[in-house]
């Protein structure tokens, strides 16, 4: 039997028909349908189960609202948990599950804990579980866990892509109802950039939902006669199916479009959704109203629901959740869907208004005045109500469906994002928006309390007349056609007294009860209440259940409402994937990867790359036959320290640093001097931070009187470069010096060994003399090489060898490789990684990242002599301070184990020999750790206490979390040619 | 009134009317002996142990809004003492054997849950530096194991190791780690101070110190001046807007906003608390279900309790890189905590100029899993008024002496800490 | 956030590095005799009002101009920001 519940009517498309599937089972629907509505067209009214109890459960609402009717849709990688049955566009072959259940839907086991539900009251899991001690998580939690949750995820990696948008406007109309329709209007005729978003997949609002008429039109065919002059409006952009979900700083919301969820999968190219960034000038908030519930005993089965969502079930969907409904209200709105079911065929058994007088009459149907719904029965669906009447007396009233009006709270959600603090109105019953809106935002409609529909399109209208008036627009309110503009009649009423369970958060289920005892125990404050009893941190956000807990605490303390509190709410709006907050920004995607100008040329070697931050840098280059890499590193560094070896040092950091006073600022942000380094010479430099802790190191170059080229580590490149301009504009602005940074601008390669020179002077233009005595250590130069390219040499060494640092612009980098690497065959020139010179700096005890960690000082680096008290320089006056100078501080050494077989690892810990391994015996730690190939054994960098008048000390260095322990002696750092003749050879 | 399964049960089958309010509600007297600035977590868990350990009678804490309702009910509950530094470990050890022993010590679940805490590295200078970390951890007798990849793999299948910007190279992996149910954890102090006589007063704001001749004499607040001999003031992110009332004006903290993250309610996926190395991204699982998840401060001075997009978007991207499949898992709320950022990332427990005025703050954004040992170490010190043995460099001075505690190596720079 | 460039006009404040309290500018005179405790209090002491807050921002992804931007810390509204040489200099930082 299809569809048994589909009745005349409605904004399907009937000319299609829809297969899709729940719970294995297979039913048609049609275009225009959600889930929810396709599956009440089809008699299916439980949709799902609750979180705490298992009670079954079907929608209350027709829309993001919705707490109960939240399934698995999709399988496999695209499995996504908890939507919301009652937004989720029908698409043929849509699949979907019921969850949280164990066992079928209609018979989940775990619905026992409904029987036990007198020892699930609030908070109950904080008074138990707690003996013994170790059974929490041997047994409770898991057990727990097993429990919770609501739907799930398969493990499998999301195949979709997501997208980010930026986009600007003068005024962003959140909701295309009546009033965001009216505003847009006005907007869109007065020529401002509007854009016009509305989460659901047809614009129109409760227009779509309703009957009543906007002047000759249906307000359906008027809403969607106005979104067609909308969309020929040139600088207006309607954005449906499009979320906004957050009022950030300065004017600027998030969005969520849901570009490929109607389809089976997204089109080839398409992403599945974009999350887009809105620079609005000015935002008008026509987000309308959600109608909340009226708790009484039983309220949550299957079939009982908003009136309003009944209504548009009815009217837009053509469903019903069965042919014999009745309607449960303390306002007027009730009895609208009591009519407009009546219209459509199906028997009103009753509306039970809880007003005594203030109910109106009718003949149409049977109205109890001052009667209340006090019960509800039907296992797995409502079947039944029972009725308190005015008189007392009970009556049971047969029904399938029960649409409940406790009345309309405004959709004050995003003005609560920032500062804003919703005010109570007596007349409506119903907070609206107060205090501090985010700036540039103003509100209409409904969630402005303009609760009929002429209202809502008049203050749309000018709402936006006003905002335009703000960017200097003059805009005229659109006309608009006549519409009902029914005052608001209402008698509040949250919950009918009783003493069984009455349900406020349907999906938590937190029921009276439990707001009750959270009153009892002083959990009284609105945060306390929420968070002791979990109401309103379900999926749906409270959106309908938080109102009504407040309403019972009131009652409790005897406070008003607004005394009582109100809660805030938080981003997003409805919850959002989160994928489409990292947008394109995962899996390899995730950074932007920077490559050396002689990356292609080190893949086409085979190169092994490894990444240094951002960069992709060669680690070593294997050859045939080589099985592990340390027979790759070991062959690199013995050919490079035998003859010459290149390496791609593009990734260091190089600041070009000119002016007249560029000298006197090298000399104060490093704390060495440099005011006196000569014109074409080469000096190292350490550079503090203010704290006299060691920020970075490296050379500086001076090419001219007034031109210096620095450099840094590749890891501090940007931080280094930063800091130079702090000093420069925030210091001393009075100075003469101008620096930006040139990382990108050349190509840097490392040659270095006993033939460096040799093998450069084939490639240098012979004008250049680089012999020892005409370029010596620590020289450098512009020259041209290759026969004209301009080029920086620099005679520096960070592998202790005769080594030089050889710049061409970057886009010759790869030239310049080629052709060292050719011209250097005659000397067995190898290329090396960036693990030969990790390898050669150990050997040759140069200090880097793994030293330079910002918590070591000059003194800690063996440098303390460096830091020059004649001058004012970055960190020198802080370097003053008793805990860094102590006697006992950690020094940089040298380290190699006793006996040459054994190694050791960076991170071990030294201890004396003799004391016990704790903490309190700890002298230091190992830093940077090889294996040195020309020494034949493990060597190590690292920090001892007073580390510089140990040496020739046996310690151990202990490694706990790997178990080992090696007996290491202190030597000097310098492993490799310590009196520095190789540099100079 | 002692919770226990019987009392559950007991009051399951005789409509839940014998529970009585987890804590009073007094005025304020006209004076105490101790009086505790802010009802948080450290505040409430000073009193309790002034109370319980200190036999301190005479004690009130002031809350100006509820209790819990800073910092303690919007982190992301996570416990470890996985620290590399002498002035720290200790410390953070002391508070997580404290930890362990909570619930059964004030006698309220707060579902310590000890998952483990695996912080994921992806570079050999990284696995170096945790390998010190590791081993300074276990030379202070803390668990801790240094993982390979295989050894993550097994943990955590789901990671991405197969297209990953940043390969997993390995892990540090503290077994005793976990995460704690928040919000019990202010309530069951509070509970248990409660109990001890302690008065918790909320909607009482401080708006003023009496101060009279170096000598703190007491507090004014929205409910009139309250005397006392000793005023903790443990404030967290007010910390600088508090201590300016006691004409201390400046102090080695920045407040920054911290956002945290809660997805929807899922079946169990992820075992305990995993940590990307390479990107700014923490995650767990709730109990309830919900992915727990965070990662950098938004890095500018702020009050708001809110955030902005970009570090939203930063954290899922660092999230959705190293586990791709929770792309599909929706986000459901996002908040903001203000966190007392110091200098070097450590904290402060220690007099101050003002006789008879303390503090208790600079906890940055790990103030939760210090609740215990800072409760303590701060009653003692109010107690005894010397430091607690752990608590010896928490003080002041330090940066004056040039004693940073800094972990991370990042200097005077409250944002990168 | 969106910061009010003096030269460049409106920008994304994720094209800026943000540092802090622009107290960073006056650095001490290192030769004061009393330096050390001078530099403490510059480096470590900061203002941190609930409320209006001068503090400084790097254009690192734009112009490289350091600026000093006031700002709200409560609403995070801006109030100005200036380009921080200008700042500096009328600070008395030119010597």
């Amino acid at each position: 039997m299809s569809q048994t519940n589909r009745i005349d009517g409605g904004l399907i498309d009937r000319a299609r028909t829809l297969s899709f599937r729940f719970d294995g089972k297979t039913f048609q629907g049609h275009p225009g349908d959600t889930l929810a509505s396709a599956l009440l067209a089809n008699g299916v009214r439980l949709m799902g189960r609750s979180f705490k109890y298992h009670r079954p459960r079907g929608p209350i609402s027709a829309g993001s609202e919705e707490p109960n009717a939240i399934v698995e849709l999709r399988s496999g990688a695209r499995q996504e948990p908890n939507t919301r049955a009652t937004t989720a566009e029908l698409f043929e072959g849509l699949d979907a599950r019921s969850q949280n259940r164990v066992g079928s839907l209609s018979f989940d086991l775990l619905a026992v804990n409904d029987l036990l539900s007198p020892f699930f009251a609030a908070g109950f899991y904080y008074k138990t579980f707690m003996w013994p001690k170790a059974f929490w998580e041997k047994l409770y939690e898991p057990m727990i866990r097993r429990a919770a949750g609501l739907g799930s995820l398969t493990g499998e990696p999301d195949p979709d892509v997501y997208d980010k948008g930026f986009v600007h406007c003068d005024l962003l109309i959140i909701g295309a109802g009546p009033a965001g329709l009216a505003a847009a209007l006005t907007a869109g005729r007065a020529g401002a950039d509007v854009i016009l978003a509305d989460e659901d997949f047809v614009l129109g609002g409760r227009l779509n939902a309703e009957t009543f008429a906007l002047g000759d039109d249906a307000g359906a065919d008027w809403a969607r006669a106005a979104v067609a002059e909308l969309a020929a409006m040139p600088t207006v952009r309607l954005m449906p199916r499009t979320t906004v979900i957050g009022a950030f700083d300065h004017g600027i919301y998030g969005a969520l479009e849901r570009v490929s969820d109607h389809l089976p999968q997204p089109a080839q190219g398409k992403p599945r959704q974009t999350l887009w960034r809105i620079y609005a000038k000015r935002s008008l908030l026509c987000a309308g109203a959600t109608e909340r519930p009226i708790a009484f005993e039983n309220n949550d089965r299957p079939g009982i629901m908003l009136a309003s969502a009944l209504r548009s079930y009815a009217n837009r969907w053509a469903a019903v959740p069965g042919r014999e409904v009745a309607i449960f209200t303390n306002n007027d709105d009730g009895h609208r869907t009591a009519a407009d079911l009546l219209a459509k065929g199906i028997k009103v058994a009753a509306v039970i208004d809880n007003r005594k007088s203030d109910a109106p009459g009718t003949n149409r149907y049977e109205v109890l005045a001052g009667a209340q719904v006090i019960g509800s029965s039907g296992r797995l669906g409502l079947s039944s109500i029972s009725v308190r009447l005015q008189g007392g007396e009970t009556r049971t009233i047969a029904c399938q469906a029960l649409g409940v009006s406790g009345g309309w709270n405004p959709n004050v959600h995003l003005t609560c994002h920032q500062r804003g603090r919703p005010v109570w109105n007596e007349a409506l019953a119903a907070f609206l928006p107060g205090g501090a809106l985010p700036p540039g935002m103003t509100v209409a409609g409904a969630a402005n309390g303009a609760m009929s529909t002429a209202g809502a399109l008049a203050s749309g209208a000018a709402e936006a007349v006003a905002a335009l008036a703000d960017l200097g627009f003059k805009a005229r309110p659109a006309d608009l056609p006549e519409a009902e503009d029914a005052p608001v009649r209402i008698s509040p009423l949250f919950h009918v007294a009783g003493k069984g369970r009455a349900w406020l958060d349907q999906q938590n289920d937190v029921t009276v009860k439990d707001v009750k005892l959270a009153h009892q125990e002083g959990y009284r404050s609105v945060e306390h209440l929420k968070r002791y009893t979990t109401l309103g941190m379900a999926t749906d956000q409270g959106k309908t259940a938080n109102i009504g807990g407040l309403a019972v605490m009131a009652e409790m303390t005897g406070k008003s409402i607004p005394e009582t509190g109100t809660t805030i709410f938080r981003p997003p709006y409805t919850p959002v994937a989160i994928g489409a907050f990292a947008g394109r920004s995962a899996g390899k995607d995730f950074r932007p990867v920077r490559q050396t100008p002689s990356h292609k040329w080190a893949a086409e070697q085979g190169a092994v790359f490894v990444e240094v931050g951002m960069w992709l840098r060669a680690q070593w280059f294997p050859r045939p036959g080589e099985t592990h890499w340390r027979q790759s590193v070991d062959r690199e560094v013995l050919a490079t320290r035998k003859s010459v070896g290149i390496c791609d040092v593009t990734t260091l950091g190089k600041v070009d640093v000119q002016g007249t006073d560029a000298a006197e600022f090298l000399n104060r942000i490093y704390a060495n001097p440099f005011a006196k380094l000569a014109v074409g010479k080469v000096r190292y430099g350490l550079m503090l931070r203010e704290d006299g802790m060691a920020m970075d190191d490296g050379t500086t170059a001076r090419l001219a009187e007034d031109h210096f080229v620095l450099t840094t580590t590749t890891a501090n490149a940007v931080g280094v470069y930063r800091h130079m301009e702090f000093c420069r504009q925030c210091l001393w602005p009075e100075m003469d010096v101008q620096v930006i940074s040139t990382t990108e601008a050349w190509a840097q390669f490392s040659v270095a060994g006993p033939n460096a020179r040799r093998l450069l002077q084939k490639i240098v233009d012979p004008a250049f003399d680089i012999s020892n005595e005409a370029f010596p250590y620590m020289g450098c130069g512009e020259i041209t090489v290759c026969g004209g390219l301009r080029a920086r040499l620099f005679r520096i060494s960070f592998s202790g060898e005769l080594a030089y640092e050889i710049a061409v612009p970057t886009r010759y980098g790869d030239a310049l490789v080629r052709r060292m690497v050719e011209v250097g065959r005659e000397f067995d020139a190898i290329v090396y990684g960036t693990e030969a010179l990790g390898v050669m700096r150990i050997e040759k005890g140069h200090a880097a990242g793994n030293e330079l960690n910002g918590t070591t000082s000059a003194l800690n680096l063996g440098m303390g002599g460096m830091v020059s008290k004649k001058k004012d320089a970055i960190g020198s006056t802080l370097s003053e301070r008793e805990g860094m100078n102590r006697d006992d501080a950690l020094t940089l050494v040298g380290f190699r184990p006793v006996n040459p077989a054994e190694t050791f690892a960076a991170g071990s810990h030294f201890i004396a020999m003799g004391p016990e391994a704790n903490a309190k015996n700890d002298q230091g730690y190992m830093t940077s750790v090889c294996f040195s190939p020309n020494l034949g054994h493990t060597i190590g960098l690292g920090f001892l206490k007073n580390g510089a008048a140990r040496k020739g000390e046996v310690l151990r260095a202990v490694n706990p979390v790997q178990n080992v322990e090696t007996l290491v002696e202190v030597v000097s750092a310098h492993f490799i040619d310590p009196e520095g003749d190789r540099l100079r050879a | 009134m002692r919770y226990s399964g019987f009392k559950v049960l007991k009051e399951a089958l005789t409509g839940h009317r014998g529970w009585q309010p987890a804590w009073r509600d007094p005025a304020p007297k006209s004076h105490y002996d101790i009086i505790v600035v802010g009802g948080g977590g450290h505040g409430l868990a000073t009193a309790y142990y002034l109370a319980k350990v200190f036999s301190k009678s005479s004690v009130a804490v002031l809350e100006k809004g509820w209790i819990g309702g800073g910092n303690v009910g919007r982190n992301t509950t996570i416990i470890r003492s996985n620290y590399l530094l002498d002035g720290n470990e200790p410390f953070y050890e002391f508070s997580m054997k404290l930890w362990e022993g909570l619930e059964q010590d004030f006698n309220f679940n707060a579902m310590i849950s000890q998952r483990g805490v695996l912080n994921l590295c992806h570079t050999d200078a990284q696995r170096d530096a945790f390998r010190r970390r590791g081993n300074a951890m276990r030379l202070n007798g803390v668990d801790a194991e240094l993982l390979d990849t295989e050894g993550v793999r097994k943990m955590a299948p789901f990671l991405n190791f197969d297209s990953a910007r940043f390969p997993i190279k390995g892990g540090l992996l503290q077994p005793r780690g976990g995460t704690v149910r928040h919000d019990a954890v202010a309530w069951g102090y509070a509970r248990g101070a409660d109990s001890r006589g302690v008065d918790i007063i909320q909607n009482c704001e401080v708006t003023g110190f009496r101060i009279e001749n170096g000598k703190c004499l007491g507090v004014e607040t929205t409910r009139g001046f309250v005397g006392a001999g000793k005023v903790g003031v443990a404030v967290a992110g007010s910390s600088g807007r508090v201590m300016a009332m006691a004409g201390i004006n400046r102090l080695p903290i920045e407040s920054h906003v911290l956002q945290a993250f809660v997805s929807e309610g899922l079946k169990p996926i992820i075992p305990g608390v995993i940590t990307y190395g390479a990107g700014h991204f923490y995650v767990s699982q709730s109990d309830k279900g919900g992915l727990v998840f965070g990662g950098d401060i938004d890095g500018y001075n702020s009050y708001a309790q809110r955030g902005n997009l970009p570090v939203v978007e930063d954290v899922c991207e660092g999230g959705m890189s190293l586990m791709p499949m929770i792309g599909r898992a929706r986000l459901l709320r996002m908040w903001g905590g203000i966190m007392d950022m110091s200098m070097d990332g450590s904290p402060i427990i220690d007099s101050t100029d003002v006789d008879g005025l303390y503090f208790n703050g600079g906890w940055c954004y790990g103030g939760f899993k210090a609740t215990p040992a800072s409760g303590w170490c701060f009653a003692h010190l109010l107690a005894t008024d010397r430091p607690h043995e752990t608590a010896t460099a928490y003080r002041f001075d330090r940066f004056r002496k040039g004693l940073m505690i800094d972990e991370k190596g990042m200097g005077a720079q409250p944002n990168l800490h | 956030m969106i910061i009010p460039h003096p030269l460049l006009g409106p920008r994304d404040s994720q094209e800026f590095t943000y540092l802090g309290d622009a107290n960073l500018i006056d650095r001490p005179d290192w030769q004061a005799e009393d330096a050390v405790d001078r530099f403490h209090d510059y480096l470590y002491l900061r203002d941190n009002p609930a409320g209006e807050h001068k503090e400084l921002w790097f254009h690192e992804q734009g112009d490289r101009s350091w600026l000093v931007v006031t700002r709200n810390t409560l609403t995070h509204e801006i109030i100005s920001a200036e380009l921080a040489r200008d700042v500096a200099r009328t600070r008395g930082r030119s010597k």
